[in-house]
C-alpha cells in the first residue's frame, strides 16, 4: 500500500513561510478553496491556513537555539478524526493514504477538529465545512503535469528543500530513506496515531578533537624559537 | 475546550428530557406494583409525554445551531446516521429521534388510553401497550445518555473527558433534573407525586455530587501525557514558543480556548456547586415540608440553570493537546 507524505527536516528550515503562502496560493484557487481571510486589514483578521510555521526556542539564554516548526496535517496512518466523523465526510483514501473531507458532507460540526490532537483541521468561516491539508491532492494526482512537478505546492516551494515528498511505505524512497538514515521521528507517539509525516531532528557536525591536538609543539616554519633540545632519553637511544 | 451554547442547551434539555420519561415510566411501574396511586392517562402520561417532548425538540432546535449552517440540517445531516459503527456522534444522531419516536407513542398510547393488558406475567404483572413501549422507551434513553457521554468520553487526547465518569455524569445529571422536571409537573398538575418524584430527585442530585465530584477531583490533579517535548520532538526541558505563525486568530486560537478569567471559572464553579445541587435539594425538601406548587418549580428552574453552568464548565475543563502549539503570538 502507498503512503504518501511529507518528511520535514528541522535542520535546514530556516522559518521563511515560502510553504505556507504557496499553500495557501495554490489550494484556495485549487480543488481545496477558497480559504477566505475574514478581515485581513482589519481587526481581528482570521482566515484558514493548511500549512503554519511556528518558532520556538530551545534552552535557555545565551544557550539557545531556535526551532522552525512547519505544521500541517500528518495523514496518521490511524487517523482519530476520521472514524468520529458521523457523516462519512471525513476519509482516508485508499489508494495513497492521505486523508480528506468531502466538503458536500461535511455538516460543519467540528467533531474531527476536536478528535484531532495536532490541531491541524479549520473550519472554513465562509463555507463551513471543516478544511485541512490536502497534500495538494489535485496536484499530486494531475497526470497531465510532468512528473517533476506532481509534488505539493509547499515541496516545490521550499528555498531549502526542507520538505521531503514521498512514498513512506516503500523503503527505497527518498522519504523512507531520509527517515531511516537521518533520525525520522513522529509528533506525540504517545496517542498511537501512527503520523505517515515525519520530522529530521536538528542536526549538528562535530569532529572529536582533544585540546592539545590544536596546538602545534613543532613549527617547523619557527625560525625566531630553536628547537626544544631534546631532554632525557630519545628513540634512539631506547631503541636497538 | 471553548464552550459551545448550542451543544450546552442540546445536552442539558434533552437530559433533561429523558430524565423526565424515565421518572414518568418508573412511575407507571410503581402504580403497576401498586406502590402508587394509578394516575390519569391523559393528563400525567400523555401531558408529561409532551413535556419531555417539547424538551426534546428544544435540544434538537439547539443542535441544529451547532451545524456549520443550519442549513445543514435539511440538505446533510442525514447522512450523520451513515456512521454508527464508529462514531458515538452518529449513534446520537440516530438514538435521539428514534427515543423521541417512542416518547410521543407512549404519550399516544396514554392518550388513546391503550392501557387494557394484553398478557399477564405470572399472574400479577398484567402487561399493556404503554409499558412495552416505555420500556423501549427507557432504554433507548439509556442509548442516547450513553452515547451523547461518549461522544466526549471517547476522545483520547481530552483526558479531563476521557472516563467512564462523564458517562455517569450525563445521566445521573438528567435523571436528577428530569425527576426535578417530574416534581415540578406533578406540583403544578396538581398531582399527588411531588413527594415520589422528589425523593427521587433528590437521590440522583447526591449521586450525581459524588460522580462528579470525583471528576473534578480527577481534573484537579491529571497529568497530561503531551508535553511541548512530545509535540515538537526535541528533547529539551526549556522550549519556549516565540511564534504560532500568525498574529492574527484562527481556528485553533478560538475553537480550544475558552478564554475565561480565573476569577470566572473560579465564580462559575461555586455557582453550579450551588445551583445545582445544595438549591434544588433545599427547595425540594421545602416544598414537601410546606407542599407547595411552586417550590418545586422554582427547584427545577434553578437546577436547569447550575447545569447549564455546569455544562459551561465541563467544556472549560477540557484541555486540548493542540493548544501546545499556540502558546505565543509572534
Amino acid at each position: 500500500m502507498t503512503q504518501l507524505a511529507l518528511v520535514i527536516d528541522l535542520n535546514v528550515c530556516v522559518g521563511c513561510h515560502a510553504c505556507v503562502t504557496s499553500c495557501k496560493e495554490w489550494n484556495t484557487s485549487g480543488w481545496a478553496g477558497y480559504m477566505v481571510d475574514e478581515r485581513p486589514y482589519d481587526a481581528d483578521p482570521t482566515g484558514t491556513f493548511f500549512n503554519r510555521v511556528q518558532t520556538y526556542e530551545v534552552g535557555e539564554y545565551p544557550n539557545t537555539e531556535t526551532v522552525h516548526f512547519p505544521k500541517s496535517c500528518l495523514h496518521c496512518e490511524e487517523p482519530p478524526c476520521v472514524p468520529v466523523c458521523p457523516t462519512g465526510a471525513s476519509y482516508k483514501r485508499e489508494d495513497n493514504g492521505v486523508v480528506l473531507v468531502d466538503y458536500d458532507k461535511c455538516i460543519g460540526c467540528k467533531y474531527c477538529s476536536w478528535a484531532c490532537p495536532y490541531g491541524v483541521r479549520e473550519l472554513d468561516e465562509m463555507q463551513k465545512v471543516m478544511k485541512k491539508c490536502t497534500l495538494c491532492i489535485d496536484r499530486i494526482t494531475d497526470e497531465t503535469k510532468p512528473e517533476s512537478e506532481r509534488k505539493p505546492a509547499c515541496v516545490l516551494a521550499c528555498p531549502t528543500s526542507a520538505r521531503i515528498y514521498g512514498d513512506v511505505h516503500d523503503p527505497d524512497s527518498e522519504a523512507s530513506v531520509a527517515i531511516r538514515e537521518r533520525g525520522g521521528y513522529q509528533l506525540m507517539p504517545e496517542w498511537g496515531t501512527q503520523p505517515a509525516n515525519h520530522y529530521l531532528p536538528r542536526r549538528k557536525t562535530r569532529i572529536q578533537i582533544f585540546e592539545d591536538e590544536l596546538i602545534r609543539a613543532e613549527n617547523p616554519l619557527d625560525k625566531e624559537h630553536p628547537l626544544p633540545a631534546a631532554t632525557g632519553d630519545t628513540l634512539d637511544d631506547v631503541s636497538y | 475546550m471553548h464552550p459551545a451554547f448550542s451543544v450546552i442547551f442540546l445536552t442539558t434539555l434533552i437530559g433533561a428530557a429523558q430524565g423526565l420519561f424515565m421518572a414518568l415510566v418508573t412511575g407507571q411501574v410503581y402504580s403497576i406494583a401498586n406502590l402508587l396511586p394509578a394516575q390519569d392517562n391523559v393528563s400525567f402520561y400523555a401531558m408529561g409525554s409532551l413535556l419531555s417532548l417539547i424538551f426534546l425538540a428544544g435540544g434538537l432546535v439547539a443542535a441544529v445551531f451547532h451545524l456549520g449552517k443550519p442549513s445543514y440540517f435539511i440538505t446533510r445531516a442525514w447522512r450523520g446516521m451513515s456512521q454508527w459503527r464508529t462514531s458515538w456522534l452518529s449513534r446520537e444522531l440516530i438514538a435521539l429521534p428514534v427515543f423521541m419516536f417512542f416518547v410521543f407513542l407512549y404519550g399516544l398510547a396514554h392518550y388513546m388510553q391503550w392501557t387494557q393488558p394484553l398478557f399477564v406475567i405470572k399472574g400479577v404483572l398484567p402487561v399493556d401497550a404503554s409499558l412495552i413501549i416505555g420500556t423501549i422507551g427507557v432504554l433507548l434513553s439509556i442509548t442516547l445518555f450513553i452515547s451523547t457521554a461518549m461522544i466526549y468520553a471517547s476522545l483520547r487526547f481530552l483526558q479531563e473527558w476521557h472516563h467512564p465518569l462523564t458517562v455517569a455524569n450525563f445521566m445521573l445529571f438528567g435523571l436528577a433534573s428530569g425527576f426535578t422536571l417530574a416534581a415540578a409537573f406533578s406540583a403544578w398538575a396538581g398531582i399527588d407525586l411531588i413527594v415520589f418524584f422528589g425523593s427521587w430527585a433528590v437521590i440522583f442530585t447526591i449521586m450525581s455530587a459524588i460522580t462528579r465530584g470525583f471528576s473534578m477531583w480527577r481534573n484537579g490533579r491529571i497529568k497530561h501525557k503531551s508535553t511541548l517535548r512530545s509535540a515538537l520532538g526535541v528533547r529539551h526541558t526549556h522550549i519556549t514558543q516565540r511564534s504560532m505563525g500568525f498574529m492574527g486568530g484562527s481556528f485553533n486560537t478560538k475553537e480550544y480556548f475558552h478564554g475565561a478569567s480565573n476569577a470566572t471559572l473560579t465564580f462559575i464553579r461555586l455557582f453550579f456547586l450551588v445551583a445545582v445541587f445544595a438549591a434544588p435539594v433545599a427547595l425540594l425538601a421545602a416544598g414537601e415540608a410546606t407542599s407547595s406548587a411552586t417550590l418545586p418549580l422554582v427547584a427545577f428552574v434553578v437546577q436547569y440553570i447550575g447545569l447549564v453552568a455546569e455544562r459551561w464548565y465541563f467544556f472549560t475543563e477540557g484541555k486540548h493537546p493542540q493548544n501546545l502549539y499556540y502558546q505565543t503570538v509572534g
